[in-house]
């Protein structure tokens, strides 16, 4: 899924040149309660835990459907890691913070 | 807008249907699926849930101009598009046109973790993208349990469902859910919660070593429908299920007769034979005969020149037709000729579903005037014998409703339980002729009789049956005092008959010569007393006229003396001279 060729909302882009960059991608539906709660919560993670080396690029999935497929989309919201490998994914508002840890490998499950 | 219309497509009484185009599944259920609504199958692993739903929107698609969305959550595009395959869909080329869409659904279940609340809107994205990309009517999603595994959290994944069913209804598409067979409820998860209007249940079941499907419409909320399991078959055409129920008995019946092949058989059989379409049951103990006779209606029917198919469950062909040849049926041209075809195979090859659908193609193609079966009875081994029957009665179904007549040969394991064991098959066929060994004098002996033929004057006699190099001939069998006999004791009968015949005969020669001669004694007798009488009257008349003379000269005499005399009575010449015998006068 080349979701560069459609018109993603770059929300923050932060890059020191030598750490490698985390490539985050949000997928929500239109503005609901959940997606709005997930993205604050995906931002204020990635600043507390990847500062400025993290990108989160938001699809919303009302306006491309079609991009569900790639990353085979079935919850909402679903932040997908696609860097670095391998591919993570996370369900929900991420209002876990520590199984957000364990699903991106930032901390052994316990 | 799709709601709509499907809103305005159900009328106020019927319960609109959405054909699945399946064969014989659209006849259980009176039309086919609830439009517009979802359908749960569920069965166990490898009853052909994922086929069923694939042939429905693959038929959707093709026969009916509906497109259909395929979410297959079990298998990728490429797989579905090869198990699909080999019943001779083109997934891939109905993908092309834009027909179908099928969307693989995987989410492994180790590489996604939760975190806080979520909902499964994104399927619902990628399903209402699919259905409308292609305007699609009717949606798949195979298997929707696979869920389970992979979404922890049961409360929302059950309440996304419900969402699911819902939002699928409001679509308006007709949408078939497929589910894994539960210990005890209808799926292992309980959806049969959620999609109320239509529950099919299919079923692998092996029954010595063989296996047979079934399907089972459980539940049609507002319709009618068959509540029967009917088995079904997978075939290279796709699924067809076998309704008993839906062939109803309204047959266009023949009036046109045809000969057995056996002229004496015929003449049992009110002079003319069987009835065109109508279904023969001929069963036998080992050796009476089935096949040969059977072989003789082939023969008979392929030099009228109509085609036979000839299905053989314990001979080859070459076989049948090498024994055939021995008692004088050349098969072989006719086979050459494209109007006798065999088609052998082991009754154990495969299950009876295999066995019928097979059959079913073999007539579709060949399109022939009489069916033989030989033997039946092996062909039911290979089921249960609910399921034999079954078999049986949709054979003949499926065969009068076009009009072929069907032989079909039974085989009998002696003596008594002979008629019980085919009770249940005979009171589907029109016709019964029964091949019976008689053991006696040291041989055994075959003879035949019609037990029983719809709609015909039959014979209710017993002939005894002979093969010979020559063929078949049916005689009279010996019907006495000691029951029938056949073979020597009735050769050995019918001599000590002729034997009693001529001695008889001889008798009233005899009486009659004697007669005769004591009527030709008579004859001598009445003759040498005649001939006395004869003699003596002429003797008398020569007294007589002796007597005459003697007198007549006497008185001429006495006259002559008189006159010497001269004596007065002139008159008392001749006889006048009697008064002086007796004084009469004085």
């Amino acid at each position: 899924m080349k979701s560069k060729t459609t018109k993603p909302r770059v929300v923050a882009r932060k890059r020191p040149p030598a750490a490698p960059v985390w490539q985050l991608r949000l997928y929500v539906t239109d503005s609901t309660a959940k997606s709005q709660l997930a993205l604050a919560n995906l931002k204020l993670f990635c600043e507390n835990h990847l500062k400025a080396r993290y990108r989160i690029t938001v699809i919303d999935l009302v306006k491309h459907p079609h991009l569900a497929r790639g990353d085979q989309i079935l919850a909402i919201p679903t932040v997908v890691r696609r860097l670095p490998r391998p591919v993570r994914t996370i369900i929900g508002t991420l209002s876990d913070t520590a199984r957000v840890l364990v699903g991106l490998d930032l901390r052994p499950a316990a | 807008m799709k709601k709509h219309r499907s809103k305005s497509k159900s009328s106020a009484n019927a319960l609109p249907k959405c054909p699945t185009g399946i064969q014989g599944l659209d006849e259980i259920t009176a039309g086919g699926l609830p439009r517009g609504r979802p359908t749960l199958v569920c069965g166990g692993a490898g009853c052909g849930k994922t086929l069923l739903a694939a042939e429905f929107l693959v038929r959707g698609a093709v026969q009916f101009d509906e497109p259909g969305v395929l979410m297959a959550f079990e298998e990728t595009e490429k797989e579905l598009t090869a198990n699909v395959a080999s019943l001779g869909f083109d997934l891939a080329n109905l993908v092309r046109r834009k027909k179908i869409v099928v969307d693989y659904v995987h989410i492994e279940g180790a590489e996604v973790r939760e975190s806080g609340d979520y909902d499964l809107e994104g399927l619902f994205v990628r399903l209402g993208h699919a259905i409308d990309s292609i305007g699609a009517k009717r949606v798949v999603l195979d298997t929707l349990e696979v869920l389970f595994a992979s979404l922890p959290n049961e409360a929302i994944l059950r309440s996304e469902l419900r969402r699911l069913f819902r939002w699928l209804k409001d679509k308006g598409v007709t949408a078939v859910i497929t589910a894994e067979r539960g210990r005890e409820s209808f799926t292992r998860h309980g959806l049969e919660e959620y999609v109320s209007d239509c529950v099919i249940l299919l079923d692998h079941r092996v029954n010595d070593q063989i296996a047979t499907r079934h399907l089972r419409v459980v539940k049609y909320r507002g319709a009618l429908h068959g509540t029967n399991e009917f088995p079904f078959l997978i075939g290279e055409e796709g699924i067809s299920v076998l309704p008993i129920t839906s062939l109803s008995l309204n047959h266009t019946v023949s009036n046109e007769r045809i000969a057995t092949g056996i002229a004496r058989l015929d003449a049992m059989l009110g002079g003319r034979g069987f009835f065109r379409g109508s279904s023969i049951l001929l069963t036998g103990t080992p050796g009476t005969g089935k096949t040969i006779v059977s072989a003789n209606f082939a023969q008979a029917a392929a030099r009228r020149g109509e085609r036979v198919l000839f299905f053989s469950f314990e001979e080859s062909p070459a076989q049948i037709i090498r024994n055939m040849h021995s008692i004088g049926l050349r098969l072989e041209p006719l086979v050459r000729q494209g109007l006798l075809r065999f088609h052998s195979a082991r009754p154990s090859l495969y299950g009876l579903e295999m066995h019928l659908a097979t059959m079913f193609k073999e007539i579709a193609t060949f399109k022939p005037h009489v069916v033989i079966i030989d033997p039946i009875t092996s062909l039911m081994g290979s089921g249960t014998d609910s399921e034999g029957k079954g078999m049986v009665t949709r054979l003949i179904d499926f065969l009068k409703a076009s009009q072929v007549t069907s032989l079909f040969t039974s085989l009998t394991q002696g003596g008594h339980a002979l008629q019980q064991s085919e009770a249940a098959m005979s009171s589907l066929m029109d016709s019964w002729i029964l091949l019976q060994d008689f053991e006696g004098n040291g041989e055994r002996n075959r003879v035949l009789y019609v037990l029983k033929a719809r709609g015909m004057a039959h014979s209710n006699q017993i002939r005894e049956f002979l093969i010979s190099d020559r063929g078949i001939d049916v005689v009279d069998a010996y019907i006495g005092a000691s029951g029938v006999l056949t073979g020597s004791a009735r050769v050995a009968q019918s001599s000590l008959e002729k034997a009693a015949v001529l001695a008889g005969q001889q008798e009233a020669d005899r009486l009659k010569r004697e007669v005769e001669r004591k009527r030709a004694a008579i004859d001598r007798q009445i003759s040498g007393l005649r001939s006395d009488y004869e003699s003596e009257s002429a003797e008398l008349r020569r007294i007589a006229d002796q007597v005459g003379t003697s007198t007549r000269m006497l008185t001429t005499e006495r006259a002559a003396s008189g006159i010497l005399r001269q004596a007065d009575a002139k008159v008392a010449a001749g006889p006048r001279s009697k008064p002086r015998n007796g004084n009469h006068h004085s």
